[in-house]
């Protein structure tokens, strides 16, 4: 239907252990969707299936339904924030920048939002082995914004940011999710997807537990908080 | 395509190259002895350098791959990448430390072949070291498995040849034993250079079969094609290894 991205039976096992068996959902432009659900529940694979990291053993991933499953080119519609940001220690900021803008071949047009308001423009200088875990970060999520994908595929994005930067990053999702864009969220912080997303998906043991807007999840178990909901619902 | 590496590693490996080459052409008056020596050390610094430095780039880089990977660009087109980039700054470290100062002391053409098929040499460590890293999934398993390739190339090898030579010392071996060394790029690029010299009365009987068969232009050939498949082969296997790799 209307769905940006969608997955069909993505089965996906690391030698004898299943770690996907069998997702299947859609995914629709204006959401922003958090991926919850324990250690180990396929989430990071989940992820990495859709940017094409991990090759799935069997299923298919469609963008704008067309099947992309092992190709690149819909890359250029995903900005993607790792958990971990780490780039070659002799590279620069502004080198980074400059190379994945060559790699799209988009120069103008860019979003630079987040490059100002992280005050990122005064480090261009700066190679990548002095920058601390925080300023990776915010590397990161300014690379991810830079292109104006219109999927943003956030990993655990507030980890190692400070309060502030955080926060901008926050108002930065809620912006483009006003945009129409398509934005999935994994994240351990419940407050934060509590916050930020629509729609709550979680995983457990490589299926699909649950995956319905946040306040339908609250309305049926009649709490107001995101992590009572769920510990409500899992325990039933 | 997109590698900056000015790392110090490779600064001093140039350095040490150098210095190698230029103090054995200052301290030796014979230029033949000279290339000999460099020749001797060659063949044990430069693979060794050449797998390990570009296995550990390869797992350095593994986080900033992952990201390139999210990135619209091919699987290939990311390895192929790193690959010219190491190999090329490692070919420039070889050309600065070793070819220029031959070039300037003793040109000649065991000069030539020995800048030649060190060149190919470099290039097809580079090129293992991405078999060994892409076939592997961690870096110590991937170190381990280089330093192996190295350890055979170099030592192991001759052993089993010797093995091999005197448990079978009572049958004809020779066109076995050409065929051997095409299993070995570091004997492949020793015999070239060697033969270029004229001591190979001194390998025997052995010695001069190779001779004839490698200083005739067909068998110069049959060493630059294998030491040319050694360096593609490689990196073509990694290629596809890389393409169906979970990161």
């Amino acid at each position: 239907m209307g769905d940006l991205i969608e997955l069909r039976d993505l089965k996906k096992s690391f030698g004898k252990l299943e770690v996907l068996k069998g997702i299947n959902c859609g995914f629709e432009k204006g959401k922003v969707v958090s991926v919850l659900g324990p250690n180990a529940a396929g989430k990071t694979t989940l992820i990495k299936s859709v940017l094409g990291m991990v090759i799935p053993d069997q299923g298919n991933i469609l963008y704008k339904g067309e099947l992309v499953t092992g190709t690149f080119e819909y890359k250029k519609h995903i900005g993607y924030m790792p958990q971990i940001g780490r780039y070659p220690d002799n590279m620069k900021i502004g080198q980074l920048f400059e190379m994945m803008q060559d790699l799209r071949k988009l120069k103008s047009d860019l979003d630079t939002d987040l490059v100002e308001s992280y005050h990122l423009k005064s480090m261009y200088n700066k190679t990548m082995s002095t920058l601390s875990g925080g300023t990776r970060q915010k590397v990161s999520a300014a690379l991810a914004f830079m292109f104006q994908p219109e999927v943003l595929i956030l990993d655990e994005p507030t980890a190692g940011l400070d309060p502030i930067a955080a926060e901008i990053l926050k108002d930065k999702i809620m912006e483009q999710k006003n945009k129409g864009k398509l934005i999935l969220i994994t994240s351990h912080i419940l407050t934060e997807a509590d916050e930020l997303a629509d729609i709550v998906m979680y995983l457990l043991d490589g299926n699909i537990r649950f995956y319905k807007p946040i306040d339908v999840l609250k309305s049926e178990t009649g709490e107001t908080r995101l992590g009572k909901a769920l510990t409500k619902i899992l325990a039933a | 395509m997109l590698d900056i590496i000015r790392s110090k590693v490779l600064i001093a490996y140039t350095a040490l190259l150098a210095l190698i080459s230029l103090s054995i052409f200052m301290s030796d008056a014979d230029v033949t002895k000279g290339l000999i020596s460099i020749t001797t050390i060659v063949m044990i610094i430069v693979p060794l350098v050449s797998i390990v430095y570009a296995t550990t780039y390869y797992f350095n880089a593994s986080e900033f791959t992952e990201l390139l990977v999210s990135q619209p660009i091919s699987r290939s087109d990311i390895l192929w990448g790193k690959f010219i980039g190491i190999a090329s700054s490692i070919l420039g470290s070889y050309l600065i430390g070793i070819c220029i100062p031959v070039a300037l002391f003793a040109f000649s053409s065991t000069g030539l072949m020995l800048m030649l098929s060190g060149c190919l040499l470099s290039l097809s460590f580079v090129s293992l070291a991405f078999l060994a890293s892409t076939k592997t999934r961690d870096k110590a398993k991937g170190i381990g498995m280089s330093l192996i390739i190295w350890f055979y190339c170099s030592i192991i090898f001759d052993a089993i040849v010797l093995l091999f030579l005197f448990s079978f010392s009572d049958y004809p071996l020779e066109k076995v034993m050409i065929a051997l060394t095409a299993f070995n790029p570091i004997d492949l690029a020793r015999i070239l250079i060697l033969l270029q010299l004229d001591i190979s009365a001194l390998m025997g009987y052995t010695g001069a079969l190779y001779r004839d068969f490698f200083g005739s232009g067909s068998g110069i050939a049959f060493s630059l094609i294998f030491q040319i498949a050694w360096s593609v082969l490689p990196i073509l296997l990694a290629t596809r290894t890389f393409k169906k790799k979970d990161l």
